[in-house]
């Protein structure tokens, strides 16, 4: 589905598993929290399991605004 | 270590007074499970038992888990360790079967992961169940609100506590054969066979929260770090199923008890090979779990020097990504593997199988395409709720047709791609 | 009673001419023509070609959807229980053209369609798994073996005879998985070729490991402050009771839901419809899954220019590469066609 949605548009794959994600093809990758909720964290407070996500997300913004010429996994 | 499996050979089944075998018919008294199993306040009024035998028009779903009646007849501790019983270790001593007999697990849904079992038709042909004679809880939650997790777990248990109570009701009874198992220590195992490959078994477990998990003496399987555990602890029920990732690859508590990898492992053992042990491991929700586990189960695989291993995966997504870390991180360290997996290669099978991949991966076996689609004619007596073949993993709206026959995928049949390799099903590329 | 084939030739075949007649445009005739003679002997009256298609190679080559649509208007008469196409060797255009053919003509009729073709003819990349294609040798040298081969498995298919490996039967791979019984358990095959592989025996793996194609990297996003972002998942949210009824596993279908004036993804209007994982998480919060939230802050506070007000979703659960594809394909449209600038697409 990524890599459709690549040939059209920038897109950015926030998951958890990685290495699957960098099998299939996916170029700009935000690892996440865990498969059951990549953007979230259920142990923590609501305003801290907000601010988690909101980290993930400010990281998908950078990576659509980073130029790249391969497979890239942001991880800050 | 020694264990023996005696086993009675049960080739028929019926309601009656008093539990008990006789002349291969297990006799079950109803009275005495629904008492059983109505101690827990999780469960409501309404539950059933039935039983179903093969070649019966009967369709069973949703089923959440297969266990074999077994019962610890001498040496410690007593079956399905943790769970129903204490904590002491299993594996030692004599312990009662009923083979050819399981206790199914069905009613109210859990979640989606339930599946079919159909005792004849097509159907009956890709499940390892529709073989044996079924007794059958009916189950649903006291409350219908109740949190899942605990309508999941009082499900398990009444299986478990089922399975336990049919075997040793039959205790007293003279066993048809008696299989011994002897493993040594693995300070004698080094010793042995010089010549022969030294190989073990990478026992891989679903543990992804719930209808995703496995125990291993009672702990959530997600919670340890690989670890060694003797193959006859297996078959004492140290390893207990809560989940049906999809129910065609789930690995229920039967296909544990009776793991055929470990059996043909054991019959090959100081013939093709040394098999000095099993490493149990998991599949977990994060990426750090994922490589931590895998490179623990490599390292104990090196640890104890080992030639090659075998590997088997319990469902598929996300897990297939443990499977190819596992391979890659063993054939890395020149630990030579082979994989028992399945696929879902699409309807029309042209999709690729599997989500992730690697060279290395290069003797692998699967247990077929779990995507391709199959037509269940209407069963005269459905045990259970058909309707749910619409929402179970599998189906789709409009699975079950106005005829009560059943369209799906394999996915939905109880045990139909095994990646326990408990069936002879697998595929081919046209 | 005779099985009734449809054969397709170029005009080579059929004795028209060589290149300068390439233009030559589709037409059909009654019985057999050309190599259908070692077809029709091959079958020893089990089955007949009833008609046989002529195109030219390059007519067919420019004018492909026109001239297939017209051959399936012609052929329709002649009730056809299966379709063979060539054998083309290693002719390119001829290649091409009897697999798009084949293609067309299982798609519209839904009947056996088999052609022979040599491995590296572009035809058999192309429509390897749209038909069944005979290995041949590189030129019409090999008709001999070819047209046999053919014949033989064309009867198989047409009395729904399984169809064996490519090897045992002779076609080119078609990548196309088929369950099979097998002798033994899959315990039992595993522990055999795991042997194998231990004592550096030779062995066949029941299954190549896949290797996955790739897209170039799009050009980064240039002015976030002005840009719509969209959000997709596979990870099955929709709005609570799954509407669309998206399958738990093996999904037919995605979801397209309108978030306008939604700030928060709440557990009384939204869920997972995924069977794949556990679900309570998702349930109780989906911004965890699709971070509708956070993305109406960005917006609020001018980080992004817009959130999408749609989004869209799918199971990625035991859901086939090939389905996955073609819901990537026709949500981009829709994205592009709407403005949008870039998107973030989750998965659990």
């Amino acid at each position: 589905m990524v890599k459709e949605i690549e040939r059209k548009l920038p897109v950015v794959h926030m998951c958890t598993i990685v290495p699957i994600s960098q099998t299939v093809g996916a170029n700009r990758i935000v690892p996440t929290i865990a498969i059951p909720h990549p953007l979230g964290d259920p142990s923590r407070t609501p305003e801290e399991e907000k601010a988690l996500r909101r980290g993930l997300v400010e990281r998908a913004l950078k990576a659509l605004q980073t130029e790249i010429t391969e497979q890239t996994v942001f991880t800050e | 270590m020694k264990l023996e499996l005696h086993r009675l050979k049960v080739n028929g089944l019926k309601l009656g007074e008093k539990t008990g075998f006789e002349n291969g018919i297990l006799t079950v008294n109803k009275a005495e499970i629904l008492a059983l199993i109505s101690e827990d306040p999780l469960l409501g009024k309404n539950i059933d038992v039935d039983i179903a035998m093969p070649g019966e028009s009967t369709r069973i779903m949703p089923v959440k888990d297969v266990i074999e009646p077994r019962w610890k007849i001498s040496g410690k501790g007593q079956v399905f360790p943790g769970m129903i019983s204490d904590v002491e270790t299993v594996g030692e001593g004599q312990t009662l079967v009923l083979s050819g007999c399981a206790v199914l697990t069905t009613g109210k849904l859990v979640r989606f992961q339930e599946g079919i079992i159909d005792m004849s038709g097509p159907g009956a042909d890709y499940t390892p169940y529709s073989k044996t004679c079924n007794v059958v809880l009916v189950l649903e939650p006291s409350d219908p609100n109740m949190d899942k997790h605990d309508y999941e777990k009082a499900c398990r248990l009444a299986g478990l506590k089922t399975a336990a109570y049919l075997a040793k009701s039959c205790a007293g009874c003279a066993a048809d054969s008696v299989e011994v198992y002897e493993r040594p220590t693995i300070r004698e195992a080094m010793n042995e066979f010089p010549g022969l490959p030294k190989v073990g078994y990478i026992y891989m477990l679903q543990t992804q929260g719930l209808l995703h998990d496995t125990y291993l003496y009672g702990v959530d399987v997600k919670r340890i770090l690989p670890t060694l555990v003797s193959p006859l602890e297996v078959m004492d029920g140290a390893i207990v199923s809560g989940n049906c990732v999809s129910a065609c690859d789930k690995n229920s508590t039967y296909s544990h008890l009776n793991n055929p990898v470990i059996a043909d492992m054991l019959k090959r053992h100081g013939k093709d090979f040394n098999f000095v042990a099993v490493i149990v491991t998991n599949e977990n929700v994060t990426l750090a779990d994922k490589r931590r586990s895998s490179s623990y189960a490599a390292k104990l695989a090196a640890m104890l020097g080992l030639d090659g291993v075998v590997i088997t995966e319990e469902g598929f997504g996300n897990p297939d990504a443990d499977l190819i870390m596992n391979c890659r991180k063993c054939e890395q360290l020149g630990i030579k593997t082979a994989l028992l997996t399945d696929e879902y290669a699409g309807q029309d099978g042209a999709s690729q199988s599997l989500a992730d991949s690697c060279p290395e991966g290069n003797a692998c076996v699967t247990a077929g395409n779990a995507n391709e689609v199959i037509h269940l004619p209407a069963m005269s007596k459905v045990i259970g709720y058909a309707e749910e073949a619409n929402v179970i993993a599998g189906g789709w709206q409009g699975s079950l047709a106005e005829d009560g026959s059943i369209t799906v995928e394999l996915q939905a049949i109880t045990g139909a791609t095994s990646e326990l390799g408990y069936t002879k099903l697998g595929a081919y590329t046209l | 009673m005779a099985y009734r084939i449809v054969h397709y030739i170029n005009q080579f075949y059929a004795g028209i001419g060589g290149e300068e007649k390439a233009d030559y445009q589709p037409e059909i005739r009654e019985g057999v023509v050309g190599p259908g003679m070692a077809l029709k002997a091959a079958f020893k009256g089990e089955a007949e070609i009833v008609a046989t298609v002529i195109c030219g190679d390059s007519y067919f080559a420019s004018n492909m959807d026109e001239a297939s649509a017209k051959i399936l208007g012609m052929m329709k008469e002649y009730k056809p229980d299966a379709f063979i196409a060539g054998p083309a060797f290693n002719a390119g255009r001829y290649g091409t053209a009897c697999g798009a053919m084949c293609d067309a003509v299982s798609k519209a009729f839904g009947i056996p369609v088999i052609s022979g073709m040599y491995p590296e003819n572009p035809g058999v990349e192309m429509y390897r798994k749209s038909a069944w294609i005979i290995e041949t040798p590189d030129s019409a040298a090999g008709m001999r073996k070819a047209v046999p081969a053919m014949a033989k498995l064309a009867l198989k298919l047409l009395k729904g005879e399984s169809v064996g490996k490519p090897s045992e039967e002779g076609y080119i791979e078609r990548g196309i998985r088929k369950n099979m019984f097998y002798e033994k358990l899959a315990a039992e095959r595993c522990v055999d070729m795991f042997t194998a592989k231990i004592k550096g025996e030779p062995f066949e793996t029941e299954y190549v490991m896949p290797v996955f194609d790739r897209v170039d990297p799009q050009p980064a996003v240039k002015d976030i402050k002005h840009a719509v972002i969209a959000l997709v998942t596979s990870g099955g949210i929709c709005p609570k009771g799954n509407p669309d009824h998206i399958e738990a596993s093996s999904a037919s279908k995605f979801g397209e839901y309108d978030i306008t004036g939604v700030n928060d993804l709440t557990s009384e209007k939204y869920c997972t419809a995924h069977g794949g994982y556990d679900a309570t998480y998702a349930d109780q919060d989906a911004d965890r899954v699709l971070p509708v939230d956070v993305m109406r802050d960005l917006e609020r506070e001018g980080a992004i220019g817009k959130l999408h007000n749609k989004f869209y979703t799918t199971v990625g659960n035991g859901t086939a590469v090939a389905n996955a594809k073609k819901f990537g394909a026709e949500i981009a449209n829709r994205l592009v066609a709407d403005g949008v600038t870039a998107v973030i697409l989750t998965s659990t």
